[in-house]
């Protein structure tokens, strides 16, 4: 086969703030371009996972190859990048970004520039990416799309008069997008004849092929034979085949040469040796450098998983190992309770991510689990000068063996409309946001910038933040650092005995209204006992917060109708079910949810 | 009727469904509704054809009790509650001693409505009061006033009625111990020979859910509801009521035999729409939607199968622990001798787990071979009861 005329390729992706209608023009793209027929679309064919579905977003990246019969009569190939569109997954992002050379623009004629919106414009054009703005959903009766033209000229500096004004939903003018992606997207520009210089975008494990690795070829060509190698990892192979991406399967080809997007697979076992911004080159004629970029992903957020039957231990552990062969930032070891017994610590890029995995062993693998309270990762130096990484409070050392803690700091940005700034502000001081400045985009919409440390971060900020808000701040942050803050752990008990998997770490000064709210949240949480039961919250020995769960004293059915038995074992069944659910700890016992409670204190 | 026919057929009791009212009630979730007398007319002719039908089933039954039940079957006209009473008597083998109850709401039955029903041989009358404070009554929704109540029960005893029970329901809005133990003293006054009291519930679907679920401040509180219900206890005791089942009361020898049979395993029809059965080990229900069962043809062969629904037959272990949570309602309690003879198995090593705990616990006392629930167990017998289920 020939080489493919790099002139005629088009490497781009789709960026856009959560519900915008990415997804639904990626559709739209790939059924005008013609690869489908529209019986064999489903919905939404870059969303291919149930859960992605479901929250009407992208989690995995992943890519899909479509020819274009542009209006010049030329045949074009589109490659189309899917990112996914969650801060939690911002190096993904980056990765995918870097492996096109341009971006389509997606922005709500109703709703205009959001958080995302801008962070990811931003990524892009840190990546030099051509970017080029579409306003969609033009067909909703609050469209404006003037309005949102000069919002991306000004907030956004793009221009944005001749921005195709579309309804991906209905298709109208859709064809504009396809053009302006043929004339404003540069085609790629590497040199085949170079040594091999490949971007591992993605790889997702398939139980035939190994790994299958997702990347971009910026110089060289690779092809079934060439001995490969990946530079960071420094995991060596032959490649076995590559192919590019029809539309929900792989096509084999002869070669992947400069400028093409595909994947290559060579019985590579473990996803953990394709690393997402990892540079494959060719192991008998290297290039010089790897392709910037490459950071090693680490886990941001850690929580205990523990089977809700402590018999299948087994369970979990084999479905998280199946997990983590596509998904390598998936981290997990094994840990104990006392509470809980045998579960795992588990490490996540960020809450989402912690609850799209928990929801897929839920689902996938019918687990059903104890989730305990996120973590972030503390520093702990200790008097005799060890540092140590705490992942898991219940951990934490002797306070009188401790010098001074540390904790993770995230710069965010929150966009907001003007009539909830004040309300944004008091909820970023109340997580011990640092103020770094806020800035109007327009008269009604501003952006304000916070240091907020990420642990407040991840107790329900997103959801305190939309409920405030009314749903309209969105955020958008990255961890930059550490810094020096007075910690303590907060401890539970229940009926005078302590709770391991309750423990959480808080700042000092919000320790005490934390401890009340735990006591007052598990208050509701655990149902009454023949007994009553004190809980506790308490700093070392010292108990600071105190409520009482009053001991069961009526539950009585009422009048049984017409004999009507069955309604009455119904009633008796859901009442055990809710035993069931239940963890026995002493003489008490406390429901499974109740182990995330510590996320669910702002909720007034 | 010869004396000895007890022995050889097998029990059975009728329950009757009347799905019509004047009025819903704001806390009923019941199968009823008002209906224009056509629509009740047609489905007492519905109904009768029904008895006659099914019948033809349970030709070694005795029926022991007969319970018309709705909704409000008084308000019916007397023809057809004879008419109802009339099939039944032909269609089965009904006992000489059986119970035949009907409920009756106070203004819905005039003397002549009243001794018709005892002629046709209703001998237990089942009065819906819930309250003798007007206000209460008036908050419930209800279509009576006491003093209307007060007559219709002057009726039932001059038509010659001497088994009476009378319903009544605390933990109502607005209600306080006081006003409680004012509606037990002004019925006890007409010394009924059975009292019904169960605390409201809250149902789903109700009028009374959309204004209470979230609003649990507008109902007395825990503590007064609490004092309401061992003040009905107490009270009732005083005046000769002793409590059979967790929220019924009768002076000795007036408990109610049909109800009795649905907590001992009694074998009993429901007839009429929505109304359940339990017949040699199975549950059903009737079809719950009304134009369904009116347009079911009861000479034809499907009829049964169109009627019928929810059509469950019971484990051994389903039936063990009926056997179980519906027997310990009673306060006499269940026998292990008998659940020996039934199931072949030890009821302690069956709940070999269960028995001790909650014993320990004192939710039950031991009276061998009786076990029962305590008082304690009886206020929360949810969660006692709830225990008995097996696990798979």
């Amino acid at each position: 086969m020939p080489s493919i005329d790099q002139s005629k390729i088009r490497n781009f992706s789709i960026i856009a703030h959560i519900d915008h209608g990415k997804s639904t023009l990626a559709d739209r793209i790939i059924e005008m371009t013609g690869l489908l027929t529209s019986r064999e679309m489903q919905a939404q064919v870059l969303d291919n996972m149930e859960l992605e579905r479901e929250r009407g977003i992208t989690i995995k990246a992943q890519a899909v190859r479509t020819v274009y019969r542009a209006k010049d009569g030329e045949e074009y190939i589109f490659n189309l990048i899917d990112t996914p569109g969650h801060v939690d997954f911002n190096y993904e992002v980056s990765r995918s970004l870097a492996a096109c050379d341009g971006a389509v623009l997606v922005v709500d004629a109703a709703q205009g520039i959001e958080a995302q919106t801008l962070a990811n414009v931003y990524l892009a054009l840190d990546h030099d990416l051509e970017v080029f703005p579409v306003i969609n959903k033009i067909d909703l009766p609050s469209a404006e799309p003037d309005r949102v033209a000069a919002e991306i000229e000004d907030v956004i500096g793009l221009e944005a008069h001749d921005a195709p004004r579309i309804s991906a939903k209905t298709g109208q003018n859709v064809e504009d997008v396809l053009e302006a992606i043929v004339a404003k997207i540069p085609a790629p520009q590497g040199d085949p004849e170079a040594p091999l210089r490949c971007l591992i975008f993605d790889s997702i494990y398939d139980s035939y092929k190994g790994v299958i690795v997702f990347c971009r070829v910026m110089d060289g060509t690779v092809k079934k034979g060439t001995p490969i190698r990946m530079m960071a990892t420094g995991a060596e192979e032959e490649v076995v085949e590559v192919g590019y991406f029809g539309a929900g399967q792989f096509i084999p080809c002869d070669e992947l040469s400069a400028g093409m997007v595909g994947y290559i697979t060579a019985s590579i076992k473990n996803v953990k040796d394709t690393e997402v911004g990892d540079t494959i080159t060719d192991r008998d004629r290297p290039c010089a450098e790897p392709l910037p970029g490459y950071k090693k992903v680490t886990s941001m957020v850690y929580c205990g998983l523990y089977p809700a039957d402590g018999a299948r231990y087994g369970d979990l552990r084999d479905a998280l190992e199946k997990l983590q062969l596509n998904d390598a930032s998936l981290f997990y070891e094994p840990e104990t309770s006392v509470a809980l017994g045998f579960g795992f610590r588990c490490g996540f890029l960020g809450l989402l991510h912690l609850e799209i995995i928990e929801e897929r062993l839920e689902r996938e693998y019918n687990l059903d689990l104890v989730t305990t309270a996120p973590s972030v990762i503390y520093r702990i130096h200790k008097k005799n000068g060890e540092m140590i990484e705490l992942t898991n409070p219940s951990n934490m050392p002797d306070p009188t063996e401790i010098d001074y803690m540390e904790e993770p700091v995230a710069s965010a940005e929150i966009m907001v409309t003007t009539e909830y700034v004040g309300a944004i502000m008091t909820l970023c001081q109340e997580r011990r946001g640092v103020y770094l400045g806020m800035e109007y985009m327009e008269a009604t919409r501003a952006i304000l910038r916070y240091d907020l440390p990420l642990n407040e971060i991840i107790y329900d900020f997103f959801d305190a933040l939309k409920s405030r808000s009314r749903g309209y701040a969105s955020l958008d942050y990255e961890v930059k650092g550490y810094q020096r803050s007075e910690l303590v752990k907060l401890d539970i008990l229940v009926n005078h005995e302590y709770i391991d998997a309750l423990s959480f770490i808080v700042h000092a000064e919000s320790a005490y209204e934390r401890g009340r709210k735990m006591c007052e949240k598990l208050k509701e949480e655990i149902p009454r006992h023949l007994f009553e039961i004190p809980i506790q919250a308490a700093i070392g020995s010292k108990i600071i917060a105190r409520e009482t769960v009053k001991a069961m004293r009526k539950d009585v059915l009422a009048k049984c109708y017409g004999g009507d038995i069955t309604r009455k074992k119904k009633l008796l069944e859901k009442q055990k079910e809710g035993k069931k659910r239940m963890r026995q700890i002493g003489n008490v016992e406390i429901p499974q949810k109740a182990f995330m409670s510590v996320l669910k204190l702002d909720d007034e | 009727m010869q004396t000895g026919g007890m022995s050889v057929r097998r029990p059975l009791e009728l329950y009757i469904h009347i799905p019509f009212c004047v009025r819903k009630c704001l806390y009923c979730d019941f199968l009823s509704q008002p209906a224009s007398e056509m629509v009740q007319h047609g489905y007492v002719g519905q109904l009768l054809e029904e008895i006659a039908r099914e019948s033809g089933y349970y030709q070694g039954y005795g029926v022991t009790s007969v319970y018309l039940g709705g909704g409000t079957p008084s308000i019916l006209p007397a023809a057809d509650v004879q008419a109802i009473l009339e099939t039944v008597r032909r269609s089965f083998c009904l006992e000489a001693d059986a119970e035949i109850t009907i409920e009756t709401n106070p203004g819905t039955a005039n003397l002549d409505k009243l001794k018709a029903f005892r002629d046709c041989g209703i001998n237990r009358i089942s009065l819906g009061l819930q309250s003798a404070d007007d206000r209460e009554l008036k908050a419930l929704g209800r279509i009576h006033t006491f003093e209307e109540f007060l007559k219709t029960y002057q009726r039932v005893r001059l038509a010659g009625f001497t088994n009476v029970n009378v319903d009544l329901m605390s933990a109502l809005p607005g209600q306080t111990a006081a006003s409680w133990r004012n509606t037990l003293r002004r019925v006890l006054m007409l010394k009924p020979e059975h009292i019904s009291a169960y605390s409201l519930m809250i149902e789903e679907g109700t009028p009374f859910y959309e204004t209470y679920h979230d609003h649990p401040e507008l109902l007395p509180s825990e503590e007064e509801e609490r004092e309401m219900y061992y003040a009905t206890r107490q009270i009732l005791k005083e005046h000769g009521l002793e409590r059979y089942e967790i929220s019924n009361y009768a002076l000795p020898g007036y408990e109610c035999r049909h109800n009795i049979g649905y907590w001992t395993g009694v074998e009993y029809l429901g007839l009429g729409l929505g109304a359940s059965s339990y017949l040699q080990g199975f549950r059903f229900r009737n079809v719950p939607d009304l134009e369904a069962y009116r347009k079911i043809n009861m000479k034809a062969d499907d009829a049964d199968w169109r009627l019928h629904q929810d059509i469950t037959e019971l484990s051994e272990k389903d039936q063990m622990e009926e056997f179980m949570f519906l027997g310990l309602r009673m306060t006499r309690g269940v026998s292990g001798s008998e659940f020996l003879e039934r199931f072949g198995q030890n009821m302690w090593n069956v709940y070999s787990k269960v028995l001790p705990k909650l014993k320990e616990n004192k939710l039950i006392e031991v009276e061998s071979p009786y076990i029962r629930l305590t008082d304690f167990g009886m206020d929360i017998s949810n969660y006692v009861l709830s225990e008995f289920l097996l696990d798979e």
